[in-house]
Parts: structure tokens; sequence; C-alpha cells
């Protein structure tokens, strides 16, 4: 069988970050996978991940989570990102996302994953997101809205390759 | 922060691919692997999947066994509402939501765990986390979770859409993880 689980590549933030961004991802996958665990600088905000550098109004995200009373489902169409974790101060956001099909160039790219936070505002979430565009995906940006990631953060992308 | 790809990649080796499909132009009713060793500690099934109508449950099969001795927890989203949802004695488990034909280019996608599949010891519980979006129209999210009440060892998985077919470009892979 052949070994088909790799670490694409990883990184912790030494210093604060506006973004953190993958470039020049292979098409030799079939599947990513995210990994990353955050805080940042500032209030509770969301973090956006954006393909190719597309900053259109091209995504669009279904959500079902809980903060500790009723359950929730949101959705939200025509962003400039999905929308894939909220990150705060306290506490770390942890966010597990798999990217999938990413390479091929017929279909929408769809994501499915979840996060989680402790500390000041908890949240235990599960999430479906669309990229409208047919192209391969070669480059991933995840952009907090208006703060920048702290130092400590973590950020490793996997490839996943079907046999 | 800008991050190279492919510097430093190592291959990982408890995460092994079994087998995948790709339906091909003429559709596909069902979706089996088969022969799966035993050799793995757990495995994972992941599919992105549109139907060639409006029917959206995928439904897998253990070992071809169709009897009631299935069951599902599920938690899911709407876009609007989130809702809850049990079910026991079904002769499936379901492994996942589809892409309806109605929405121009969506395809689902779906990740499931099973869970300690070869042991003979246990009934094979799996969990599940899928959906799609359709940028505002009604999409869903949903995490199951299910039991197949046997104790055999899983040696096939059999996956059938609730109703139509799997079109042309879904994609189905199977892993197997050591322990």
């Amino acid at each position: 069988m052949a070994v088909t689980y790799e670490p694409v590549n990883t990184t912790t933030l030494t210093s604060a970050a506006a973004s953190v961004t993958f470039s020049s991802i292979p098409a030799t996958y079939t599947d990513l996978y995210l990994v990353a665990q955050m805080q940042n600088t500032g209030s509770l905000q969301r973090i956006d991940l954006r393909f190719n550098s597309d900053s259109g109004s091209n995504y669009s995200v279904t959500r079902v989570y809980g903060s500790g009373s009723t359950a929730v489902s949101d959705r939200f169409a025509n962003a400039s990102g999905i929308d894939i974790a909220y990150v705060a101060t306290s506490g770390w956001c942890i966010a597990n996302h798999s990217i999938m099909n990413y390479a091929n160039t017929t279909t929408y790219k769809s994501i499915v994953g979840r996060w989680n936070s402790e500390g000041n505002s908890g949240y235990t979430v599960g999430l479906v997101g669309l990229w409208r565009s047919t192209a391969a995906i070669t480059s991933i940006a995840l952009i907090p809205a208006g703060v920048n990631f702290a130092s400590g953060s973590t950020f490793t992308l996997y490839g996943i390759k079907a046999a | 922060m800008q991050i190279l790809a492919g510097v430093g990649a190592a291959e990982l080796g408890d995460f092994e691919s079994i087998a995948t499909t790709t339906v091909g132009s003429g559709g596909s009713s069902s979706i089996t692997f088969s022969s799966i060793p035993a050799t793995y500690k757990h495995l994972q099934l992941r599919f992105l999947a549109r139907n060639s109508g409006d029917n959206i449950s995928a439904r897998a099969t253990f070992n071809s066994d169709s009897s009631s001795v299935y069951t599902l927890h599920e938690l899911y989203g709407d876009g609007n509402s989130a809702l809850a949802a049990a079910q026991t004695g079904i002769a499936y488990y379901p492994t996942g939501l589809v892409g309806p034909n109605s929405s121009s280019g969506v395809f689902s996608v779906s990740v499931t765990d099973i869970l300690d599949y070869a042991d003979t010891n246990k009934f094979k519980t799996a969990r599940t986390l899928t959906g799609y979006d359709i940028n505002g129209g009604t999409g869903y999210v949903e995490l199951t979770s299910g039991v197949w009440r046997s104790t055999s060892a899983i040696s096939s998985i059999t996956i059938v859409p609730n109703a139509g077919n799997f079109v042309q470009y879904s994609h189905f892979a199977l892993y197997g993880i050591k322990g």
C-alpha cells in the first residue's frame, strides 16, 4: 500500500501576522486537510479562507453550532471568503477542514470541517463551505478580519492521495 | 506570512489508500469497496458526490447486510434551524449527503470514520461529517454517528443514493488507518 497522507507544509508563528498563506500547492493529491490552532491579537473575529487570491463574492457557507445554549444553524452567501473559524485572544481555536478534490477543474470546490474554541467565547461548529470556481486550488490564505494572528498560532496543510 | 509548499515534506506511514473510484459519464447506482483487508485499526471513507435527481442521501451497508440492524443519531443544520434526530432498526448507515441535481456545479462532501472495523468483539461504530452548500439556498451540514449491530469484521462497504444515481465526477476513496 502506498503512503498517502503527507504534510505539505507547516508553520508556527513567531510574531503576529495579518494572514497565513500556503502557496504553490502541488496538484498531486486528492484532498487537502488543514489543521490550525489559533489566537488573535484583538477582539473575537472571524477567519476567512480564500483560494487562489480570489477576494470576489464567490464563497458561501452553511454552519451548525452550539455556544453553550441552544444549537443554531445559519448560512452566508456571496461572501469574500469562507468563514472557517472565530478566534479571540483568550483560549485557543482549533480548526480542521477537508478541502475535497481541490485540483480538479470540473466541479466547484467544497470544504467540510469543524472548529472549536474555549475561553471567554466558546463554540463548537460544523460547517460546509463552497467556492464557486472550477479552477484548481494552488494557494490557500487564512485572513483574520481586522486583527492579526497571535504569535504561537500553528498551521499545517496535509495532502491526501487516493489509490 | 507566506509559506511555500513542498519544503521539507515528510511521509506519514499510518494512513494508507485502499481504493478509490470516480464515477464515469454514465453515472453509477452504487459504489462498492470489497475485499477490505483487516490489517488496519480504523477506516476513513471520503467522498464528493452529486445525484442525478434531487435525492440527497447516501446510504452505506456493511458486508451486504441490509437487515434492520443499524441505528443513527444526527445533528444537522439547514442554514435556518439546528435539528437533531435518531433512528433505530434501519437497514443502512447514512454515510453522507449528496449534492442535488438542481444546484448547478455543487457536489456534497463527506468524511466518515469507521472505528475498529475489524474487531470481532465489538459492534461497529461510525461517525460522519457531511454536507453541501449552495450559496444562499438550502444547504445542509450534518454530524452523524451510528452503529452496525454486528461483531463481524467489515470486509465490504456498499454505498447507494436513496434514489437516482451518482453522477459523473463523483469520487469515493477508502483509507486505512494503522493502530
